[in-house]
């Protein structure tokens, strides 16, 4: 089987896509001959032209707005938000618009504009450039949001994200882009709405997406040094959310924990704490502990920046402490 | 236009700009007419406590109708992104009184939202005209979107982008402007400028006399033109329209127009206008300055206005008599449309 980075499955959906429906344009800041501020986009302004890499001003309300526009026309664009950090500037257009333009023409229109994204902290960009904001839009009804952890679902995902009429966020995670990954050669696609069980085991559950899936990855690792088995799960889609493979795990396990690199208050965790003790309250053995970034703005020293977002030891560290496993980090 | 010269007539000492008929004339009126009916009938429905908020049209009627009339003329295709008083420019287009009192009064059948948006917010993609949003501004960077698209695929489709002069201090407009600039898009901006963004005047709006001032900053022709008066507002659409279609880019056309009403029915204007004022706007009634002159001209009897008005307030009668006795939506179809099928 082929081994291509998070990048590289991105790059080629995009490629693909750009190849088999004309409809299919992308648009965004630099995106052109500098290739992306993450290198996705590089060489398409060579291959595909300028009609259909579109590099703007710094504007983001206007080019997520034109997006929206054009997919109201029928067209099927893609635009790059640099950072999820500055889709606040359009966030009326994604969020009051994009978002509701069906419900608000009754049925009639359709927003399919796909928005990519790139999320996350951890590379010393401090305050206003390491936010993971993605439960913000998972908040909002009419948007898909997508959190792939590994090149196999960013290919697949992306892929998938083309064939929606809903607008779609799709967010990458900074610091995986060169992480490397299995890809089958021949076409698949990952549905929305479907977790993916990444590790197996069955003394505690362990809920993440995006780049908290490694995380919680190693942190298993450590459990297991310790006699503890985890079950990952990686929910891959925000919205649609599938719960049902996570209250399926905890029915096994009995303890479950859900860490994200969001702030803790008012994070997606808390959704789906609040889901599992619904579903799943008398299979619970302890409380559903929540592990998320801490309540402040990203610091630029990295030993505080690091501080702030979860690790494997912090993770391992909550299990002992809110639902009292014997371990330690 | 030299070679035009010849279709062109002359109306009470005025000269029709060219391929504008006295049937365009008549059917413009016509439709004023009807717009001003519907609009004075809702204001008095909200009175009634039967329509929830009302922004009415009334002063602007001939800047939506000339621009209209004008893209049906000079764009093979076209597409209206409207805002929210921009009545007339729906009634133009085909929404019909009973669909209008539907959306006031939020009934089955609304055919815009579902009646699950404001009145007069929505889309009609029959009638090319769509009004999604009411956040001031937010649609003109749909227009460019349309606009995009229309010349990715090589067509010639106008995006027509109508808002107020509130709205031109968003930076939404400052963005979509300058990027349909750059782009050369077939998009016109038409400013709507009664010189009231709610309650704030325009000199507080602005440091410039005129909104069209900025169009020189990013790059595309802008011009002011009397909003009333609807062969000014006609000739300077069709200008910018014909620029559109030639792949000339974006152009700004403003219309002095003037707000008859307050904002809503919800706001007092009592508050912060001057009535001596409001009534001297009041004399530049769109709608007796093109029946003046139609009658001067002698190309509208007194017989066929009068039936005219009739005609309106009979289509306005029935619309709301169907409109009172029409079922609210049905509650089981509250969560369609959050999501596509697919």
């Amino acid at each position: 089987m082929p081994v291509i980075t998070y990048r590289e499955a991105v790059t080629q959906a995009l490629t693909e896509a750009l190849d088999s429906d004309e409809r299919v344009f992308i648009m965004g800041e630099d995106v052109g001959g500098y290739g992306g501020s993450y290198a996705v986009t590089k060489g398409m302004l060579a291959k595909y032209g300028p009609k259909r890499i579109r590099e703007t001003p710094i504007a983001e309300s206007v080019f997520v707005g034109a997006g929206a526009g054009a997919a109201m026309a029928g067209l099927k664009p893609v635009v790059e938000i640099m950072t999820i950090n500055f889709s606040i500037l359009a966030m009326d257009q994604i969020v009051n618009h994009a978002a509701k333009v069906r419900y608000m023409s009754g049925g009639q229109l359709s927003s399919g504009v796909i928005m990519r994204t790139v999320t996350g902290g951890g590379a010393g960009l401090a305050a206003t450039h390491s936010q993971s904001l993605e439960p913000w839009y998972a908040h909002v009804p009419g948007i898909w949001v997508v959190t792939p952890a590994t090149p196999y679902d960013a290919l697949g995902l992306l892929r998938e994200a083309f064939t929606k009429d809903d607008p779609v966020l799709f967010s990458e995670h900074a610091l995986i882009y060169r992480l490397r990954g299995e890809v089958p050669e021949e076409h698949y696609t990952v549905p929305f709405g479907q977790a993916a069980i990444s590790r197996r085991g069955s003394d505690v559950t362990l809920v993440a997406y995006s780049r908290m899936v490694h995380v919680a990855l190693d942190a298993a690792q450590m459990l297991a040094n310790q006699g503890v088995e985890a079950e990952v799960i990686d929910l891959r889609t925000l919205r649609p959310l599938d719960m049902e493979t996570v209250f399926q795990s905890v029915r096994k396990t009995n303890r479950v924990a859900v860490v994200e690199e969001a702030w803790r208050t008012g994070g997606f965790a808390a959704e789906i704490a609040s889901q599992i003790q619904e579903a799943c309250f008398d299979y619970l053995d302890g409380p559903v502990a929540r592990i998320g970034g801490e309540d402040v703005p990203q610091p630029y020293a990295i030993n505080l920046e690091r501080a702030t977002i979860p690790d494997a030891k912090k993770v391992v560290n909550e299990l002992a402490k809110v639902i009292g496993l014997k371990v330690t980090a | 236009m030299a070679q035009a010269n010849s279709k062109q007539q002359s109306r009470g000492g005025i000269q029709l700009p060219p391929g504008l008929t006295d049937e365009d004339l008549l059917d413009l009126y016509g439709t004023m007419v009807l717009s001003r009916a519907i609009d004075e009938r809702v204001w008095m429905l909200n009175r009634q406590g039967k329509a929830a908020l009302v922004a009415s049209a009334q002063g602007h009627e001939a800047a939506q109708l000339g621009t209209l009339w004008a893209l049906r003329k000079h764009a093979p295709e076209f597409f209206c992104f409207a805002y929210y008083r921009d009545l007339a420019l729906w009634v133009g287009q085909g929404l019909s009184a009973r669909d209008v009192l539907l959306g006031y009064t939020a009934k089955e059948g609304e055919p815009i939202s579902g009646a699950r948006q404001f009145p007069m917010h929505g889309a009609a993609m029959r009638l090319k005209v769509m009004n999604l949003s009411n956040v001031v501004a937010a649609h003109v960077t749909h227009a460019v979107g349309w606009a995009l698209a229309s010349k990715l695929r090589n067509q010639v489709n106008v995006a027509a982008c109508f808002f107020g002069d509130g709205a031109a201090s968003q930076g939404e407009v400052h963005e979509s402007m300058n990027f349909a600039a750059v782009q050369r898009l077939p998009v016109v901006f038409f400013v709507e400028n009664n010189r009231y963004a709610i309650s704030l005047p325009i000199r507080k709006q602005m440091a410039i006399e005129r909104v069209a001032q900025r169009a020189q900053a990013y790059g595309m022709p802008g011009v002011t033109v009397d909003g009333t008066d609807v062969l000014a507002v006609y000739g300077a659409a069709a200008e910018a329209v014909q620029r559109a279609v030639k792949g000339g880019g974006p152009s700004l056309v403003e219309f002095d127009v003037e707000r008859y009403l307050p904002h809503t029915s919800d706001d007092d204007d009592s508050r912060y206008r001057d009535r001596a004022e409001v009534e001297a706007g009041r004399l530049r009634d769109p709608l007796k300055r093109l029946q003046e002159w139609l009658s001067r001209s002698g190309v509208l009897t007194d017989e066929h206005d009068a039936a005219l008005r009739r005609q309106a307030k009979r289509e306005v009668d029935e619309a709301t008599e169907y409109a009172e006795a029409a079922p609210y939506p049905d509650a089981g179809d509250l969560l369609e449309h959050v999501h596509a099928p697919r």
